[in-house]
């Protein structure tokens, strides 16, 4: 028993593949030449001069070998690493920025090298597309083949059965046992597990089955290729864009209404589809029992109305795991905060400004700075630089530099103020949460020996140098910036996703073997013997023998020799 | 009971499990140095065994209706009694994981700790159900010994108090996602102490030292991590999936080289070249071997260094 457990996962070296002899199907299913269920190489043959022909189907034989798809897989997943260590343009613009900050030297090497860009970088590519193209070039003569091994008959019984895994055979049975019937019965048998079979009338039955594991295999490789089309090509047609929208604000679906917006290769501004969105009310929830987790956020939910062309308003609600499709579009819920309403008055009373400022949130208390500028309508051009807490901390505090809780409690906010030219009808682009103060000279706050500004919601104070005054207005409402996206490839990605899925499952757990039965005539009588092959990984292929003799054998009444 | 006790009652039973674990480690311990010195023994007396004759060739060794007969070193008390620990210990650990759950009101798999009490949970859960099938007693030391210090990590070093899940975690997603990742992990931490055990024992025959008895030949674990480590592929491939859609809903976007997403895709490819390895002439045996343990090493590494140490948006460590 121990000497036949050989089932080509539990013992096949790559050199005793045990079907070397078993012509014309030992290439089935096709493999690279070095599959480890691929003849092994002859040794010793002299190779002919190649000529240029020669050379390039050497190399694309090299190109679409296991051992370079194994090495090009490995390689991307190599290469994949650098891209995790220092911070990528695409996920995290601010950390290249501090990055580079940090380490001005090493970031030139970097960027040289396109570590801030790995995953699109030429290198990286060049990786990708190389195993992809390794990939085509396998799977192409792969499926071919199998299409049309799906319409061939199981091979031909081997001469010998005796060499081959899970080989059992009956004791002898008298010569007059009607052998024509036992193939037939053992025919039926294999039928109804699901084999496909092939009758040697009077000798013996070529059973094969798992055809469904080659096919499998297939899809899976080929609908990798699919993600990568999908992805590759279909990107031209994405775009993406962010907008802030203070409640009571509305967004309009047109280029010039986002903050900023990123089409692909392939997009024009017409295929925006209208639409209009309005941010009615955002409610955001914070943990105030949990003593461990105070303020920490359970829910955020913005209510909008949206209205497409010839519609009517609609009410829907956008939460964080759960967007909005409007318009074929996608609108994600991705932050929150404050937006101050700041009103800016000249020195006559007289409203130059009034304007809700969306504030970025720093920590997780909602610590926010944000950026006022006031270019028109007083004698000086001013920018001011504030700090809003939503929760400042009453007295016990020494410095009030950061909120203690998000919601509004007790809400502060300091401004630092400047003047100057702030560059306003200068091509440079401005930036709403940052101010360039380098040209500015500050006139209240930090470094100007004049107190910044404090306020709290309802309150005035007079601008420096008797320039007017703020107001801080009492109503201090929430912003909410909603990421906007239009991607027809989803679907194809997705699609494609679950093929790759299902080919994985069925490609790996389902079993491709072959079987024989066979009536072997002696002097004495008539044997029958039963061996099996393995295509591929399967742990059980030595059982699945043993329980057809075991049944066929039963059937004919004779005994299987120990 | 308040919530309070039931976070109390939780720690207790995961602290109990690690100290019957530790106990079932030092059995299993015992039993492989007993079986190491009888390995020796045998040595000197060559005559004696069946498994020490047939070498090699004994690939039948642990099945199981043979492996007692064919076994010299028959499961000893201090397996067995490891096993029952094992057992015992693993009950603790999963109540303490549910508690766990019920205390938060939600899966117990939400932040590192969490997932670090379920991810170990699974590992046992995994070991003990695969018994049934194949003797994998002898990997029982390693086993419980990294569940034990995993734990302890975990309980010292990750420990966070029971707190509300983040609007971004607020999704049936977590529940599935999170909890493949964890099957996933068990089936590769297994399938990669196939690997090691697999790795020695070519090592001990390639110096023509005896096999340790009781511990299959190196082409039977490698079949068996093998078997082990394309459950854990389906799992993983099926989290990187689900982890896409989830980031669609939760993100904007299905995939964004996230440092998080980048070590997951890693992982994939490692194993997928460990597949490949399998089935490429040259690299069976050791080579892909060393692949799979890499690849768990990878795992390890995004669940610790890249959960702790990179910036990213799966912040979620609650530390
Ligand atoms: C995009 C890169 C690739 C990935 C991620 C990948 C992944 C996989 C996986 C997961 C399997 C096992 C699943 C199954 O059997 O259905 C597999 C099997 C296989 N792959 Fe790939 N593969 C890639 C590229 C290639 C290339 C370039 C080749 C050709 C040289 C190739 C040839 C094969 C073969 C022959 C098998 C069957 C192995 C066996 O006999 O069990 N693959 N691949």
């Amino acid at each position: 028993m121990a000497s036949s457990r050989r089932s080509s996962s539990d013992s096949a070296r790559p050199d005793d593949a045990p079907d070397a002899e078993l012509e014309p199907t030992q290439t089935d299913p096709r493999r690279p030449s070095d599959h480890f269920d691929s003849p092994a190489p002859q040794k010793g043959i002299v190779q002919p001069t190649l000529g240029l022909v020669g050379y390039l189907r050497f190399f694309w034989r090299q190109l679409t070998s296991m051992r370079t798809a194994l090495f090009l897989l490995l390689l991307v997943a190599f290469a994949a690493v650098p891209g995790s260590l220092v911070p990528q343009v695409t996920s995290d613009p601010n950390g290249v920025i501090q990055y580079k900050e940090a380490n001005p030297g090493w970031s030139k090497v970097l960027d040289a090298l396109g570590v801030f860009n790995t995953y699109s970088s030429v290198w990286f590519s060049a990786i990708y597309l190389l195993l992809f193209i390794s990939l085509v070039g396998c799977i192409i003569p792969r499926t071919m083949h199998h299409i049309s091994a799906l319409r061939a008959a199981p091979p031909k019984t081997p001469a010998r059965l005796d060499r081959l895994p899970g080989y059992v055979s009956t004791e002898s049975a008298p010569a007059e046992v009607d052998v024509e019937k036992a193939i037939q019965d053992a025919r039926g048998i294999l039928k109804r597990l699901g084999y496909r079979v092939r009758v040697f009338p009077g000798e013996s039955v070529s059973a094969e089955r798992g055809y469904l594991r080659e096919t499998g295999n297939l899809i899976f490789h080929i609908a990798l290729v699919g993600i990568l089309l999908a992805v590759g090509v279909g990107g031209g047609f994405i775009y993406t864009g962010q907008k802030v929208v203070v409640v009571g604000q509305s967004f309009a679906n047109t280029g010039s209404d986002y903050d900023s917006l990123s089409p692909g290769r392939w997009f024009s501004a017409d295929a925006l589809s209208p639409y209009v969105l309005q941010l009615t009310k955002f409610t955001a929830v914070y943990e105030t029992q949990n003593q461990s987790a105070l303020g920490e956020p359970i829910d955020y939910t913005a209510n909008v109305r949206t209205k497409v062309p010839g519609g009517s308003w609609q009410n829907q609600t956008i939460k964080v795991n759960s967007p909005l499709r409007v318009g074929d579009t996608d609108v994600y819920l991705l932050g929150n905060g404050y937006a101050p309403t700041l009103t800016v008055r000249n020195p006559a009373g007289k409203v130059v400004l009034t304007q809700s400022i969306p504030f970025l949130a720093q920590d997780a208390n909602l610590t926010s700075t944000g950026v006022l500028r006031v270019p028109f309508g007083l004698k000086k051009q001013l920018g001011m630089i504030g700090l809003f807490l939503p929760t400042t901390c009453a007295d016990l505090c020494t410095s009030s530099l950061s909120s203690l809780y998000p919601g509004l409690t007790n809400p502060e906010l300091s401004l630092q103020v400047y003047e100057g030219d702030l560059g306003f009808g200068k091509s440079a682009p401005i930036n709403a949460f940052t101010l360039d103060t380098t040209s500015l000279k500050e006139i209240a706050g930090r470094n100007s020996g004049k107190p910044g500004l404090i306020l709290t919601p309802g309150k005035t104070v007079a601008l420096p140098n008797g320039l007017g005054t703020i107001t801080l207005e009492k109503n201090i409402p929430r912003y909410v910036s909603l990421d906007i996206h239009h991607d027809p490839t989803q679907l194809w990605v997705l699609s494609f996703a679950i093929l790759v899925f299902l080919g994985l499952v069925t490609g790996l757990f389902i079993p491709r073997r072959r079987m024989w039965v066979k009536a072997v005539r002696a002097k004495d009588g008539v044997t029958f013997e039963y061996a099996g092959l393995a295509r591929g990984e399967d742990g059980r292929l030595d059982e699945a023998v043993a329980a057809l003799a075991q049944k066929h054998s039963q059937l004919l009444g004779l005994s299987i020799k120990p | 009971m308040t919530q309070a006790d039931i976070v109390t009652y939780s720690l207790v039973a995961i602290y109990s499990a690690m100290a019957v674990y530790a106990l079932a480690f030092i059995s299993f311990a015992l039993d492989l140095a007993r079986r190491v010195s009888e390995a020796k023994v045998q040595a000197a007396a060559p005559a004696v065994s069946v498994a020490a004759a047939s070498g090699r060739g004994s690939t039948a060794l642990l099945e199981r209706t043979d492996a007692p007969a064919a076994t010299p070193a028959r499961a000893s008390r201090s397996v067995r009694l490891a096993m029952a620990l094992t057992v015992i210990g693993w009950v603790l650990h999963v109540g303490g994981t549910i508690l766990r759950g019920v205390a938060a009101g939600r899966v117990p798999w939400a932040n590192m700790f969490e997932f670090s009490l379920t991810m170990t949970a699974i590992i046992i859960g995994v070991f003990l159900v695969v018994q049934f099938w194949q003797d994998l007693r002898f990997l029982g030391v390693y086993v419980t010994g990294f569940v034990t210090l995993f734990l302890g990590v975990a309980t010292t070093n990750f420990y966070v108090a029971v707190a509300p899940l983040p609007p971004a975690l607020q999704s049936y997603w977590l529940v599935i996602h999170v909890f493949v990742a964890s099957l996933g992990t068990g089936f590769y931490g297994l399938g990669a102490a196939l690997s090691v055990v697999q790795l020695l024992q070519a090592r001990r025959e390639s110096k023509g030292q005896r096999p340790l008895p009781a511990v299959p030949t190196p082409e039977r674990l490698e079949a068996l991590a093998y078997r082990l480590i394309v459950v854990g592929f389906v799992f993983w491939t099926f989290t990187l999936m689900a982890g896409a859609i989830w980031a669609e809903h939760a993100w904007g976007r299905y995939w964004g080289w996230d440092t998080k997403e980048v070590w997951t895709f890693i992982i994939w490819v490692i194993f997928a070249g460990y597949i490949h390895a399998r089935a490429t002439r040259g690299w069976r045996g050791s080579r892909s071997a060393t692949l799979a343990i890499v690849g768990f090493g990878a795992v390890m590494f995004n669940f610790t260094i890249v959960n702790l140490y990179f910036k990213g948006l799966h912040s979620y460590s609650g530390l």
